[in-house]
């Protein structure tokens, strides 16, 4: 599919339930100064109002940052809705407390592009979604 | 995806397609205006409503409890929440969902949050295409919500059937509503967080200054209501008085003038922006050199531009 839109357009939400999305919000702010546009969803976000919000906003990213330890059971359901949609060409990425053993079968199973852990630096994230958004996936 | 059948899809529902067709609008150029050719003619029976008003007036709590009433009663509706985007980096952070959560999971609503991209006026260049495409989509209902506004961005009233002014108590003294701008352009006035103290105020001023004006006989007045957003406290009778105006408007004497005023400032927009794009090239950047140097000045240098365009073909869009 053609890429339509120079303007990388981001959905950053924290699917499940933990409360805290000051990660989330910086990571919001560091895209915005990357001259993305970042739509961001807030907390508690469900798999489905994830994947609804990405459809209506034709991104080309989602973001997603979960500290719940949930992520086994959220991910791979973000995922599986996508591909429902038929939304094969949008780029996700995760950051959060994940272990290397889930990120590796998030990333190899799941079709998670890259998972950024605690200590991730902005520019690299800004950098990941840069050299990645916007190509084919499949 | 292909571009090609974008219009037929999204008029049979396909929302992948819409949102699609809205990316595409907002890009611009020769695809953009092939996708509002074609859309163009199958719109027009949505009723367009603007929501503008000061940052923090409760604009996207509002635009939640508006669609919910209008959902009670049967309608779809569309919503395009504007915010702005940065004059530096071109990015923007969109955060109007965050307040539309309860919205979600409904198929009879679309929600698409769009930049500014640089337009000053509370829109963004793409916002009234935008519109056209949901229009066509066939929401019976498409709500703008503009970036947070001060007293001079009225170019939402220029594109919305009815406008709805959103204040609230606090912001400033009993002169604020005599000046001009954005009290002016008001179809419905809402004063939101109505529980706490100076509601009541506000609504005086806002009443004392419509009786204030002049009115011509037959005119629409401009209802003032109290509103609790966050509770739905209003949300019935500003969408009756929204149905109201859109009567009002059906069958007003000057109807078909103020279609053609509405029509005058969608060509005078479309020509600006296809005026300006085909004269961008090596003669444009000739024409700005000399200006920064002043050795020419900017009407001459406009003559020389206008001056290059006669003789070209026109562009085909179909």
């Amino acid at each position: 599919m053609e890429h339509p839109n120079p303007t990388i357009r981001v959905l950053v939400a924290k699917p499940g339930l933990d409360g805290h999305d000051r990660g989330a919000k910086i990571i919001a702010r560091a895209l915005r100064d990357a001259g993305m546009e970042v739509i961001y969803t807030g907390l508690q976000q469900t798999p489905q109002m994830i994947v609804e919000a990405a459809l209506q906003e034709d991104v080309d990213v989602i973001g997603l940052s979960i500290l719940s330890g949930a992520h086994m059971t959220l991910l791979p359901k973000v995922m599986h809705l996508l591909r429902e949609q038929q939304l094969h060409n949008i780029l996700v990425v995760a950051g959060g407390i994940i272990s290397d053993e889930d990120a590796l079968l998030l990333t190899a199973e799941h079709g998670v592009s890259a998972i950024f852990g605690p200590g991730s630096s902005t520019h690299d994230i800004v950098h990941y979604i840069r050299s990645h958004a916007g190509k084919p996936r499949e | 995806m292909s571009n090609s059948d974008l219009i037929p899809r999204l008029r049979s529902g396909d929302r992948r397609a819409l949102a699609r067709a809205i990316s595409l609008i907002e890009t611009g150029g020769p695809t953009a205006r092939a996708l509002l050719a074609e859309a163009y003619p199958c719109a027009g029976t949505a009723h367009l409503i603007g929501i503008t008003g000061p940052p923090g007036a409760g604009k996207s709590t509002l635009v939640t409890s508006l669609t919910q009433e209008w959902r009670r009663n049967g309608a779809t509706v569309g919503v395009i929440a504007v915010d702005p985007s940065s004059p530096f980096t071109r990015g923007a952070v969109l955060g109007d969902r965050i307040r539309m959560q309860a919205l979600s999971g409904d198929p009879g609503v679309f929600i698409r949050s769009m930049a500014s991209r640089g337009r000053l006026g509370g829109l963004a260049r793409a916002t009234a295409d935008a519109a056209t495409l949901l229009d066509a989509a066939g929401f019976d209902l498409v709500l703008i919500e503009t970036v947070g506004a001060g007293q001079s961005e009225v170019e939402i009233a220029r594109t919305a059937h009815t406008t709805i002014v959103v204040e609230v108590p606090g912001l400033g003294d009993d002169v604020q509503s005599i000046k001009a701008g954005m009290l002016e352009i008001a179809d419905i006035f809402v004063v939101n967080k109505a529980d706490r103290e100076g509601a009541e105020q506000v609504v005086g001023q806002l009443r004392t200054m419509l009786h204030l004006g002049r009115r011509e006989p037959g005119a629409w007045e401009p209802p003032v209501v109290s509103a609790v957003a966050t509770l739905g406290r209003g949300s019935s009778e500003i969408v009756a008085a929204a149905g109201a105006h859109r009567s009002h408007l059906r069958n007003a004497a000057d109807r078909a003038a103020s279609a053609q005023a509405h029509a005058e400032r969608e060509l005078s927009a479309a020509l600006q922006e296809l005026v300006l794009e085909r004269l961008r090239g090596p003669l444009w950047s000739a024409m700005v050199d000399q200006l920064a140097t002043r050795v020419r000045d900017p009407y001459s240098a406009a003559g020389m531009l206008i001056a290059s365009l006669k003789g070209r073909e026109p562009e085909k869009i179909t």
